[in-house]
């Protein structure tokens, strides 16, 4: 197993507010991990940090041993993609379906881009008739394979997940966890995986960190969290509140 | 449903387009009939479509030449029969230089839009988008435009160039570009930092791509409402310079420059000052009308997004 994914003391600055404080990991390649804490933990930041839309103040990022610099080239983006957390801000809404995925293969010079945009529609499970569609004109869950599709269509390795399901409803949100883990097998894909959701964590990777004020709580492996075997008390108190919401309801 | 059954409507507002110009199509009819629901709206566009028709078939309708006037007899005529809008103080049919200054009026119209329009875009978009030194630079400069009132930096300008129609439309495009400038800004401003051009960054797209393809798209519809509102001005602006004897310049049947030579008599011979007074007014509140309609059809807040 080589590394697909190593932070090393990142830290993120926005004007005077610091949003991430050193935080350090490493992802295995082929591995699923998970980023944990509650809103303003800066877990989000570290994935828009590795995307290069956060600013970076302190750090390295290492993405399959090529250490990035400020500035991301075109390869990068080709390794590494990202999927946003509300599917009806990520789609531009002045375009169709078929223009959206059009424009990543014309940044990137691919060819048959016919063809791929079929297959990219496919494989996230809407046919052909949703190809000239507006955004309007979809659901909250077929938005987001949609920008799924739109985040496969480069053949990334790397996959970045910003809450990918917490703007959707139960039934939808376990449609499309199945349908990332069914693209993360068939493309042997590296998850980074943002959620507040412990139950989602936990059933999707296979580490974790727990984060909290822009730092690490501490590291788990996701049979460590269902065994309840964490050292810290932010992290136990974090599995109370999601059990107690769950026996209370 | 084959595709023989559908009616022509159907297959516009299907929720299923089977090709690209379809999907393009069934958005232009939603668009088309938010804006005929507006019948002020039709109104206007029915008036300028008018101005339009009139311009292209100006020598068929006039019934006289508009500059050879019949100084001998016809001087001054009040509207009548042979004269439908009287004669002016060379003895021309007033009706006839209407209908010819309607090209001229068009011409301006059309030629300011098509040059301060894309240079407000440009400044406005790479400004928003650039943000930092850049931003405060192009800004900078548009408010200094701004800081002048409209007709006195068109009159300075008339002034530096010399008079004529065509310095006049430049003139007047180079004081009408900065508020789209800042309506362009604004609305790039806004999507921005938005979630969708986050994700076209993340494709790898240059900063050049994202303005042209993704966020100009999204400010043309609003500054295209401010186009059509700013029509009634530009044609005022050379109205006013023709006005002055800075614009159109004699014999050219300009609207503006009609009225200046009808002040002389507008006590006794009204209607040589009122008659292009009248067709200003006209074609001005046609192109409020529309500017109205096109806001609420192309505003994308009042659709089902």
């Amino acid at each position: 197993m080589t590394t697909a994914l190593a932070i090393d003391r990142l830290r993120v600055t926005f004007d005077d507010f610091t949003a991430l404080k050193d935080v350090s990991l490493a992802v295995e390649s082929g591995e699923s991990y998970g980023l944990v804490g509650e809103s303003g933990s800066g877990k989000s930041t570290l994935l828009r940090a590795v995307a290069g839309l956060a600013p970076v103040s302190g750090g390295t990022i290492n993405v399959n041993g090529k250490r990035l610099g400020r500035h991301r080239d075109k390869a990068f983006y080709r390794e590494v993609q990202m999927v946003f957390q509300d599917p009806y801000g990520s789609l531009h809404p002045r375009q169709t379906v078929d223009r959206l995925l059009l424009e990543p293969l014309a940044i990137h010079g691919f060819d048959n881009s016919e063809r791929r945009i079929m297959r990219a529609l496919d494989e996230v499970g809407l046919g052909s008739g949703f190809r000239f569609r507006y955004s309007h004109q979809l659901s909250g869950g077929q938005r987001q394979r949609v920008a799924i599709a739109r985040a496969l269509i480069l053949e990334p390795s790397i996959l970045l997940l910003d809450e990918p399901t917490s703007a959707l409803d139960a039934s939808v949100q376990a449609e499309v966890l199945n349908l990332l883990e069914q693209v993360r097998a068939d493309r042997k894909l590296t998850f980074v995986m943002v959620s507040h959701d412990l139950a989602v964590i936990a059933h999707m990777c296979d580490r974790l960190m727990v984060m909290q004020n822009g730092e690490e709580v501490e590291q788990l492996t996701a049979a460590e969290l269902t065994a309840r075997r964490v050292e810290r008390d932010y992290t136990r108190n974090l599995l109370v509140a999601s059990e107690g919401f769950r026996s209370g309801a | 449903m084959s595709q023989a059954t559908m009616t022509r409507r159907e297959w516009l507002l299907t929720d299923r387009p089977q090709s690209r110009l379809q999907a393009r199509l069934g958005r232009a009819y939603v668009t088309w009939r938010r804006f005929t629901a507006n019948w002020l709206a039709v109104v206007g566009m029915l008036i300028i479509m008018g101005l339009i028709l009139i311009a292209l078939f100006a020598p068929l309708l006039a019934p006289y030449s508009p500059y050879i006037g019949d100084l001998a007899g016809k001087r001054l005529l009040p509207p009548g029969a042979g004269h439908w809008l009287g004669t002016d103080d060379q003895g021309r049919d007033i009706l006839s230089r209407l209908i010819y200054g309607s090209r001229l009026t068009l011409q301006v119209v059309v030629l300011v839009a098509v040059i301060a329009a894309p240079i407000g875009l440009l400044v406005g978009t790479v400004a928003g988008y650039a943000g930092g030194w850049l931003d405060a630079v192009l800004m900078r400069i548009t408010d200094i435009f701004l800081a002048f009132p409209k007709l006195v930096l068109a009159l300075a300008f008339v002034a530096a160039l010399g008079p004529g129609i065509g310095n006049a439309i430049i003139a007047i495009a180079i004081t009408s570009w900065p508020p789209y400038a800042r309506i362009a800004r604004a609305e790039t401003l806004t999507v921005r930092n938005s979630d969708y051009i986050s994700a076209v960054r993340l494709m790898g797209a240059s900063p050049w791509r994202i303005v042209l393809r993704h966020i100009m798209p999204l400010c043309i519809s609003s500054l295209i409402v401010r186009v059509t509102l700013d029509m009634a001005g530009i044609i005022l602006t050379a109205a006013g310079l023709g006005f002055l004897g800075l614009g159109a310049q004699p014999p050219l049947p300009e609207w503006g420059a009609m009225i200046a030579s009808g002040r002389r008599f507008i006590l006794d011979q009204w209607w040589v000052a009122a008659m292009p007074g009248f067709a200003i007014l006209i074609v001005s509140l046609g192109f409020n009308l529309l500017g109205d309609g096109l806001r609420d059809a192309l505003d994308p807040r009042g659709s089902s997004q």
